[in-house]
């Protein structure tokens, strides 16, 4: 059905010009519409998809405009010439920028193209050889294999075949390795670089991606317009770009032209009837126009675009609601980082020390964990282990001490590296991309295992690889049991299967160390079970796993081997049998004899579903609750 | 001296960014607003922000008595028709009276100020309000589109032409070899104290430690009892009045059109950038910083000042991205 109405649109678009009743004021509209909607669709990937704002993007389509129109005037050059120094330009111009700015966190982006539109207008308004405030007339009109493209109805296909190429390749990109990337920017970046991705990298990526495309869009311009002049690059056009991107709905690559057709229809429009209706003041345009920009806001603030999408639903029957049930085609399997041999030293923790000013969060701490090993790290609230954790996986600096992974020191590397080693890890907190679906999600996991362009996966020139990506994750999901949930957005999972899929994700990096916190926290008694024997047949593959866990039943089943933190100290380690009867252990968890208030087991889900016979974890877990 | 003008702004936009997490690009139009009320109504017209108080305030009271009539709490009506009804309109019947050039120039200054100032709540109430919950790129958003409409609106009631208003105090003062306008003392002088009056207000006061306090922590203030929506209303208020009084202060200097609010208000700007959006004594180094450079640039290039007082973010920027190194999630 979707389908259907693309190739109608796209049939409509190419009629209308040949058709003679059309009249040219329509051409013209339609020509400045897909020029802003190419900017818009850059603007629509780096705000919408990735969380970052720019008001410079006229500025980028200033750069195009005014490169080829001095190029080809002054120095009569080809503007096919012309068009690729712009791009040149452009790329190191935003490279830039980006690299200045996209290191900060928030807001500084923003600012900094602010910045950079306002100098680069008054820039173009003073260059004496860019013809000061006038601007650069005569530029001649495009010309492609013989045609010219004077007349607007000509431009027109030009336009439109770039805005369509646009999308096409925009979709491209969101559907696929680099894709998942980029989408990953807006609200999981942390996530992101624990799996490897380098999330500075994407996000120039995607700001150079949107300035190219201003970029063209000015270089079109220059031709259709044949005459230049620094207003139309100012910040006010930078800032109308970003509000055609928030109006049309900054999620979908469709949002840009939608949002680009309703702005500049409506400010077509307002100038039209606001003097009919307030005589002969013109000046009401742009309060009309404010004014219904803050409306239409505060109705839809998603922008028109899910709006439409919406309705389309209900007129199709809700054709969304079908949801694809087989799995992506089978493809080859991605190739394995070589195991450990069972029984090898895999990560090494030596004395490591955390001190939070006076306070010494994890006093010298030091375990081993073996090639096909499960340990858990255990203690009471406040014990020190999520500290601990996060040392070993980077997210904090240690004080004093090592982390050994394989030999290598894992203390001194970001996230991102102690990844490409092959160390996964789940989250306490579960970090997922909750618009994007339950495959897309763990195929995010396998980020560093394939390596896959920007520029081919725009042009869609990854199927293969892309397949076998799709393939690993499918593989990872019916493994850990959540097959049938495949195309279901991840943000509706219930949490127990939330992190669930966590796990799936960390598996398809094909790691060799697992650390997993608290992965039983808010799962049923049965899905524990189910977990439990996923983690001892991972265990039998060769996997080694290192678990920070509050259920004790959970954990004394499963692990080959305890650490028991308390203050930041070990207290005790071993077998789950030597720990349970261990005197520190019992002594941290049910306290002297003084206080056996805290003895109470905490009444919650955990009271029953501690097995028979299995006393002393009974007590234990009412402790830690 | 427009340093001290630019450190109030940047003050301002760091106050109410912190607060309501609005970037407030309006800013620039209190600005305008401000001094060109004043200077209309030293030529003896009514301005036209007389009419628009009284619009604006009988929007926010439809608005208010709907969502009253939903809640059934009538307490606070009266107050609210107050202040929306009754001072706007007190103001529409006093405004021939008070116009022309016989009456004093402070009357008129207070009289500006009264008109300007409560816009600056209103407007919060009836375009920032119901979306005060949407990610700071939707307030961007509708900031820029309320600058438009506030541009739209500064165009048609006071014209294409530049206002200048008379100097609050006349005289020079002779200091050594340079010879200084008493204005100029007078506007540093106003500027240390409203920024010593801030401090005061947001050191002492508990309206001021409410605010600092929606600062830091939106869902804890309000877990303690202080309404968001007070804090952002009190917000607009202090930014509208510092707004108001900047331009007021800027005009016996500088011509002010109708969009030159925009121009200055993004100078205090690019002071608060250097503060990070986050630090008021930074913000008003900074603000310092940009009106010196203004000035030398002025000299030396004025073709590019503002190309220069604009790139000048860019080193900022720098410095800033090698002090600081975190990685943070938005939303």
């Amino acid at each position: 059905m979707n389908r259907i109405l693309l190739c109608l649109v796209i049939a409509a678009l190419a009629l209308l010009p040949v058709l003679p009743v059309t009249p040219a004021f329509w051409i013209t509209h339609l020509n400045y519409v897909g020029l802003a909607s190419l900017v818009v669709l850059g603007l629509v990937l780096l705000t919408g998809v990735s969380g970052l704002t720019s008001f410079g993007q006229a500025a980028f389509v200033g750069i195009g405009a005014y490169t080829t129109a001095w190029f080809t005037t002054a120095m009569s050059g080809s503007p096919w010439l012309a068009l690729l120094i712009a791009l040149a330009i452009t790329f190191v111009a935003a490279y830039a920028i980006g690299a200045l700015t996209l290191r900060l966190s928030g807001h500084y982006l923003p600012l900094g193209t602010i910045a950079w539109g306002l100098s680069l207008y008054y820039l173009f308004g003073n260059m004496n050889f860019l013809g000061q405030h006038d601007g650069i007339a005569g530029i001649q009109p495009l010309d492609i294999f013989g045609i010219s493209l004077a007349s607007g109805r000509n431009i027109y296909y030009l336009i439109w075949a770039c805005v369509l190429l646009g999308l096409w390749g925009t979709r491209n990109l969101l559907d696929s390795r680099p894709g998942r990337a980029i989408r990953a920017l807006k609200s999981g970046q942390a996530m992101a670089e624990s799996f490897g991705i380098n999330t500075a990298r994407y996000k120039i990526i995607v700001f150079v991606y949107a300035a190219l495309l201003a970029c063209l869009s000015g270089w079109i311009y220059a031709h259709m317009q044949r005459a230049v002049s620094p207003s139309p690059f100012g910040l006010n056009y930078g800032i109308e770009y970003l509000f055609m991107a928030v109006a049309g709905g900054a999620t979908n690559v469709w949002g840009a032209v939608v949002g680009a057709g309703l702005i500049l229809t409506l400010k077509d429009q307002l100038q039209n009837v606001l003097p009919a209706i307030f005589g002969t003041q013109s000046n009401f345009e742009l309060i009309v126009f404010g004014l219904l920009m803050v409306l239409v806001l505060q109705y839809a603030r998603d922008g028109v675009w899910p709006i439409l999408a919406h309705w389309w639903e209900i007129i199709t029957g809700g054709s969304r609601c079908v949801r694809r049930h087989e799995p992506p085609t089978r493809a080859a399997a991605l190739p394995q980082r070589p195991r450990p041999e069972a029984g090898k030293v895999v990560l090494e923790v030596d004395a490591i020390r955390k001190e939070f000013g006076g306070l010494v969060a994890v006093n010298d701490i030091s375990f081993t964990l073996r090639a096909g090993e499960i340990m858990g790290l255990i203690g009471p609230n406040g014990a020190g282990k999520s500290t601990t954790f996060n040392l070993i996986t980077g997210v904090l600096a240690a004080t004093s001490g090592a982390v050994r992974f394989e030999g290598q020191r894992l203390d001194r590397l970001p996230a991102r590296e102690i990844s490409r080693l092959g160390v996964g890890r789940t989250f306490q907190h579960v970090q997922l991309l909750s618009t994007m679906t339950v495959l897309e999600n763990v195929a995010l996991g396998a980020h560093l295992r394939r390596n896959v362009g920007v520029v081919a996966a725009a042009l869609h020139a990854d199927r293969n690889i892309e397949a076998e990506l799709l393939h690993e994750a499918a593989t990872q999901l019916e493994r850990v049991g959540l097959g049938e949930y495949m195309y279901e957005q991840a943000g509706n999972l219930a949490l127990g299967q939330q992190r669930i899929l966590e796990i799936a994700r960390a598996l398809a990096a094909d790691p060799v160390l697992l650390l997993l916190d608290e992965p039983a926290a808010g799962l049923r008694y049965k899905e524990k079970q189910e977990l439990a024997a996923v983690l001892g047949q991972l265990r039998a593959e060769g996997m080694s796993i290192l678990l920070v866990e509050h259920d004790m039943d959970f954990v004394m089943k499963l692990t080959d081997h305890l650490v028991v933190m308390d203050f930041g100290t070990k207290i005790a380690e071993g077998t789950p049998e030597h720990v349970q009867a261990h005197p520190a252990v019992l002594e941290a968890y049910l306290g002297g004899i003084d206080d056996d208030i805290e003895i109470e087991p905490a009444p919650g889900e955990q009271a029953g579903t501690s097995a028979p016979g299995n006393a002393p974890a009974g007590v234990l877990e009412g402790g830690s609750a | 001296m427009n340093g001290a003008i630019y450190a109030l702004l940047g003050l301002a936009l760091v106050l109410v960014f912190v607060v309501t997490r609005v970037i407030f690009i309006p800013q620039g139009e209190f600005v305008a607003f401000g001094a060109l009320t004043l200077a209309y109504m030293v030529n003896g017209q009514v301005p036209g922000t007389v009419p628009m108080l009284l619009i604006l305030g009988v929007l926010v009271f439809l608005l208010e008595l709907v969502s009253a009539l939903r809640s059934r709490q009538w307490a606070g009506m009266g107050r609210t028709a107050g202040w929306t009804l009754g001072l706007p309109f007190l103001l529409y019947l006093l405004a021939p009276y008070v116009v022309g050039s016989d009456t004093s120039l402070w009357v008129n200054v207070l009289f500006a100020l009264a008109l300007v100032i409560p816009m600056g709540p209103m407007l919060y109430r009836l375009v920032y309000q119901p979306v005060a919950e949407a990610s700071v790129l939707v307030l961007l958003i509708i900031s820029v589109a309320l600058h438009f409409a506030m541009t739209g609106l500064a165009l048609v009631f006071f014209g294409a032409e530049g206002w200048r208003t008379p100097p609050f105090i006349d005289g020079q003062v002779d200091m050594g070899p340079v010879t200084w306008s008493a204005q100029t003392f007078f506007v540093l002088g106003t500027c240390a104290t409203l920024i010593l009056a801030l401090w005061v207000f947001f050191g002492k006061t508990l309206y001021g430690r409410a605010l600092r306090a929606t600062a830091v922590n939106r869902r804890g203030a309000r877990l303690v009892g202080i309404s968001t929506n007070m804090s952002g209303s009190l917000t607009f208020t202090l930014a509208a009045a510092i707004g108001a009084l900047s331009g007021m202060l800027i005009a016996p200097v500088t011509t002010i059109y109708y969009d030159t609010g925009f121009l200055i208000g993004l100078k205090g700007f690019v002071a608060a950038i250097f503060g990070g959006l986050l630090s008021y004594p930074i913000a008003a180094t900074g603000a310092m910083g940009v009106g010196v450079l203004e000035s030398f640039s002025s000299f030396w290039a004025s073709a590019y000042k503002e190309v220069i007082v604009f790139t000048l973010i860019i080193p900022v920027l720098l410095w800033r991205s090698f002090g600081s190194k975190h990685v943070d999630d938005e939303e």
